[in-house]
């Protein structure tokens, strides 16, 4: 056993050392480091947790053993998973920390007497609260996870499913929780604990099944930061510190993630949310299909004008992750330095489906961070470089975004790409983008369209070279 | 008059959530994804309410209905925790810097 003023000071403990664990994550250098501190952190709170418990009986066995199978799972998985599969990792990770969130709020509520919150039927109101709201957007956080999953593994479409007066729906709901809480809090009815997280699990599919594909990393910046409010309900139910530390901070992180993943589409947090966006550009690109001159050639060509270049700035996008080409895209990188040709990469705050998902595949790859630049860090540059490469991305390119106010892109930051002298753009079809719209870039003069996969062209293209 | 704990903890959830906000501000874009998977991993510190659901039990049946449901949540938090950590172990183990000698 361990007093409770002892255990509180360790709990506190771990919850700086979480705050530490991000602060390491501003460098490269220092993050490894960081990622350190974290897992030191989670030791000494299990450990805390233990002590604190003190029986050392036959349940302690039971949970080392449950531990250990979850544990083993976890590595499994952290092991085998390809890179370009981190979206849905995180995604599914997500839906794991609200159905615990969920899990443990039930078991506060079955038995009370264990974490000191009074008796059965005769909660204390404040915890009855704490604990209807962890358990609530815990809900939300494991369905609306389990979505997002779905469509970002592409089991699910994902186009956005909308349907009539689904926000009204979704408003009446989200009411009606906050209703139930209130009566449960008067009445202490064990059934209405029971509906207020059915609802909440419903409202968690209702609010992520009109959210489109390329939306995704907003979605999943939100419901990062909903594990982090689900695991600060329970943390002030549980009186918790470490707990409530690590909440507001993981709350706060991907809150902040997905503003800025709004402002590198340039829409508001409400209108994403919202959803539908997509379903409801697709009748204005049809019209505007009619027949413009397109520019298109063959990997030779394409060898040719980059051998020729003395600057090149790579654009990678959502396409290099489905054809996993970052590796042949680093072995090309490669041919080209031996030949003295400046090479760097042009990431875009929203490029793939997660923040920083492009930086990830690249660092796989092996290509070093410090030749990898974020929007504002390079888009000066493409003027004074000789060509582009466009590899997998498209709306984020469109040069339509800064002059046309009718688009539904305009104002968006986009990449200067057109500012090149020449563009070689890879692309399966001149298809329209996520956003539906029809890319002005594709008709200019100084546009190579390469249509092929993007692994194949850039491989035929290091060949040519 | 006495301070309801309740406010004690207020305050420290606020200030972790300004900590928060501006510990994230200063992470480097380029390390977003390790930042998500991270977060992730600490966010199952949600395990020592599992662990205290778990054994903390009254009675004599250790595998009592609550006891049950603190033993899933320690499943899926360890899930979360070793494979949290370890990604993005793997993920930060990527991020190199260009060689000088070449």
């Amino acid at each position: 056993m361990i007093s409770a003023n002892l255990s509180a000071i360790f709990y506190l403990i771990s919850g700086l050392l979480f705050i530490l664990a991000l602060r390491g994550l501003s460098s490269p250098e220092t993050s490894r480091q960081g990622n350190f501190f974290g897992i030191l952190g989670m030791v000494i709170a299990i450990t805390v947790a233990f002590l604190s418990v003190g029986n050392f009986s036959t349940g302690f066995l039971y949970l080392l053993v449950f531990l250990l199978i979850g544990g083993s799972i976890g590595a499994f998985i952290a092991f085998k998973i390809p890179m370009t599969a981190m979206p849905e990792l995180v995604a599914g990770f997500h839906s794991l920390v609200g159905l615990a969130a969920v899990f443990v709020a039930i078991s506060a509520f079955l038995n009370p007497e264990v974490f000191n919150l009074g008796f059965s039927g005769a909660i204390k109101i404040a915890s009855l609260i704490e604990m209807s709201f962890g358990a609530s957007i815990g809900a939300i956080t494991f369905t609306g996870s389990i979505i997002a999953f779905l469509k970002l593994r592409g089991i699910m479409s994902g186009a956005p499913i909308t349907f009539k007066g689904q926000h009204l729906i979704n408003l009446l709901l989200g009411l009606s929780i906050i209703v139930l809480i209130f009566y449960l809090c008067k009445t202490q009815t064990d059934s209405l604990f029971w509906r207020i997280i059915a609802i909440s699990l419903l409202l968690g599919i209702l609010l992520i099944i009109p959210i489109g594909g390329a939306d995704m990393p907003v979605v999943i910046s939100m419901l990062n930061s909903y594990s982090g409010w689900a695991a600060a309900g329970i943390g002030f139910t549980l009186e918790n510190t470490a707990l409530i530390i690590t909440g507001a901070l993981v709350g706060s992180s991907g809150a902040i993630l997905s503003y800025i993943m709004c402002k590198g589409m340039n829409r508001s947090f409400f209108s994403v949310i919202l959803g539908g966006f997509g379903a409801v550009e697709q009748s204005s690109s049809s019209e505007n299909k009619k027949q413009k001159p397109v520019k298109s050639g063959n990997a030779e060509d394409a060898a040719f004008l980059i051998k020729n270049a003395s600057s090149v700035i790579i654009v990678p996008g959502y396409g290099m992750a489905v054809a996993q080409a970052q590796h042949a895209l680093r072995e090309m990188v490669d041919t080209l330095k031996k030949n003295d040709i400046k090479v760097s990469y042009a990431i875009h705050p929203v490029a793939g489906r997660m923040p920083g998902h492009m930086n990830v595949l690249l660092a796989e790859a092996n290509v070093p961070y410090d030749e990898v630049f974020e929007l504002e860090e390079i888009n000066n540059d493409f003027a004074n470089t000789d060509v582009a490469f466009v590899i997998g991305a498209n709306d984020v390119t469109n040069p339509i975004a800064k002059t046309d106010p009718q688009s539904p892109i305009y104002g968006m930051p986009v990449l200067d790409v057109e500012k090149c002298k020449s563009v070689l753009f890879v692309k399966r079809s001149l298809s329209p983008g996520y956003a539906g719209i029809d890319n002005d870039l594709f008709y200019r003069e100084n546009t190579l369209m390469l249509f092929a996969d993007a692994k194949k062209m850039t491989e035929d293209i290091t060949k040519n070279l | 008059m006495e301070i309801d704990p309740f406010i004690f903890r207020l305050s420290i959830f606020i200030l972790s959530i300004f900590i928060g906000y501006y510990v994230v501000w200063s992470v480097t874009p380029s390390l977003h994804t390790p930042l998500m998977s991270v977060t992730n991993a600490i966010s199952s510190v949600i395990i020592v309410g599992a662990i205290i659901a778990a054994l903390a039990s009254n009675s004599e049946n250790i595998f009592d209905t609550a006891n049950i449901f603190g033993f899933m949540a320690i499943v899926l938090a360890a899930v979360n925790i070793f494979g949290g950590f370890l990604v993005t172990q793997r993920m930060l183990a990527m991020y190199k810097k260009k060689k000088k000698d070449k």
